[in-house]
């Protein structure tokens, strides 16, 4: 494993406290995850890949925006390896990255109605911008 | 009993009617809420990344104001609580972040010491469902109505702690006390599709409509939750059947609900 995928494995794991060791391949995560349908990568190869270091294709895929941060995987998961907060980890190393924000304040006028709750624009920027 | 109350940003605004029969029906019931001086918006979700600081401050002034008044703090929309409370346990647990929160604090240390009750969790523990159902003059006998708890009420319950994960009762029992009939339906603790809703609203749609389905096939006319955003999902998903607060159906059975139509 080259140096610069060894320091990201080492900052997406610091940063979502989760240790991917843990994990023992049963599933459950993916199994439960009502985003799967919808997603390229799933939650238990969110893990492996993380383990891995294979972290680049992660930060590419649209799956980092399908997670809907429900928590099924964390509650289910039988080692308590919590893949959703790999997947955020992941997201962030995304969308910090300059020039890689998500959304941006001019896209909002678009995506709201008269009763679009504020908890959803709040909520969507915390997870897609930076 | 008084306790802090903080509404959050959707309560003062498209959630009206959460906050505005959250307070009357307290008030029957004999608690009041003090609302939290110039508080901030939660953010809606909480960031489970360990080095997210800044925009988990907001939360812990409002935990650190309760702290001040010397009061419990109360919260009512499923999104604010989950924020909150997770936040609180953050500042409790992990020695690193509490201490990078606390430089930007102007006065003393605060280290999670605010206890936090979701407004089921006050009707429960501390009011109890015995005055509920004292206090209720126009009892919902007959009505068939399913709790949505969706995600962030119950998840993750090492944090939450406010019912069991996979069974929970407590809005079912809050249902029974007003008279009405609960509706238990497999779907009840499954995500709406939240936030994705703003650039993929087809998968909230699709995520919405496996509740709506299975809340309907179990008999229920009404469907009943805690969280604007899962209101508004289920809502926009062209659920035919009303979705209301938790707070609207108290008020309507303790006789405060009136017209809030501007």
């Amino acid at each position: 494993m080259s140096n610069s995928k060894k320091y990201l494995r080492e900052e997406i794991i610091r940063i979502s406290g989760v240790n991917p060791k843990k994990c023992m391949r049963c599933g459950k995560c993916s199994a439960t995850c009502p985003a799967y349908d919808e997603m390229e990568y799933h939650p238990h190869q969110f893990v492996y890949m993380v383990e891995n270091g294979n972290i680049e294709p992660l930060l590419e895929s649209e799956s980092l925006y399908r997670c809907l941060t429900c928590f099924a995987c964390v509650e289910r998961c039988p080692r308590s390896v919590e893949p959703a907060k790999l997947v955020e980890a992941v997201r962030l190393a995304a969308v910090r990255k300059q020039g890689n924000n998500r959304m941006t304040a001019n896209d909002v006028p678009e995506l709201i109605d008269d009763e679009t709750p504020q908890q959803l624009i709040v909520s969507a920027f915390r997870k897609y911008t930076k | 009993m008084k306790f802090s109350y903080f509404p959050g940003c959707t309560l003062k605004n498209k959630a009206k009617d959460l906050d505005i029969y959250a307070r009357k029906c307290a008030e029957v019931l004999g608690v009041t809420l003090e609302e939290i001086e110039n508080w901030q918006c939660c953010g809606g979700v909480f960031t489970t990344a360990k080095d997210e600081v800044a925009t988990k401050l907001s939360s812990v002034r409002i935990l650190k104001d309760a702290q001040k008044n010397n009061l419990d703090l109360v919260t009512v929309c499923s999104a604010c609580h989950n924020v909150v409370k997770q936040t609180n346990y953050a500042m409790q647990n992990d020695a690193e972040f509490a201490s990078k929160v606390n430089r930007y604090m102007a006065e003393d240390e605060y280290n999670g010491e605010t206890k936090i009750y979701h407004y089921l969790e006050l009707i429960r523990d501390v009011i109890g469902y015995d005055k509920v159902k004292e206090c209720v003059v126009n009892p919902l006998a007959g009505k068939k109505i399913a709790a949505y708890y969706g995600c962030l009420l119950l998840r993750p319950n090492s944090v939450m702690r406010m019912d069991d994960p996979e069974n929970p009762t407590i809005i079912e029992d809050l249902i029974k006390a007003l008279g009405a009939t609960p509706v238990v339906y497999s779907y009840r603790n499954e995500c709406c599709g939240g936030y994705v809703r703003m650039e993929s609203p087809e998968l909230a749609v699709k995520k919405s409509n496996t509740v709506i389905e299975s809340a309907k096939k179990a008999g229920a006319e009404v469907i009943v939750t805690a969280c604007p955003l899962c209101k508004y999902n289920l809502e926009k998903s062209g659920c035919d059947i009303p979705v209301v607060y938790l707070t609207e159906l108290l008020a309507e059975a303790l006789g405060v609900k009136e017209d809030t139509n501007e």
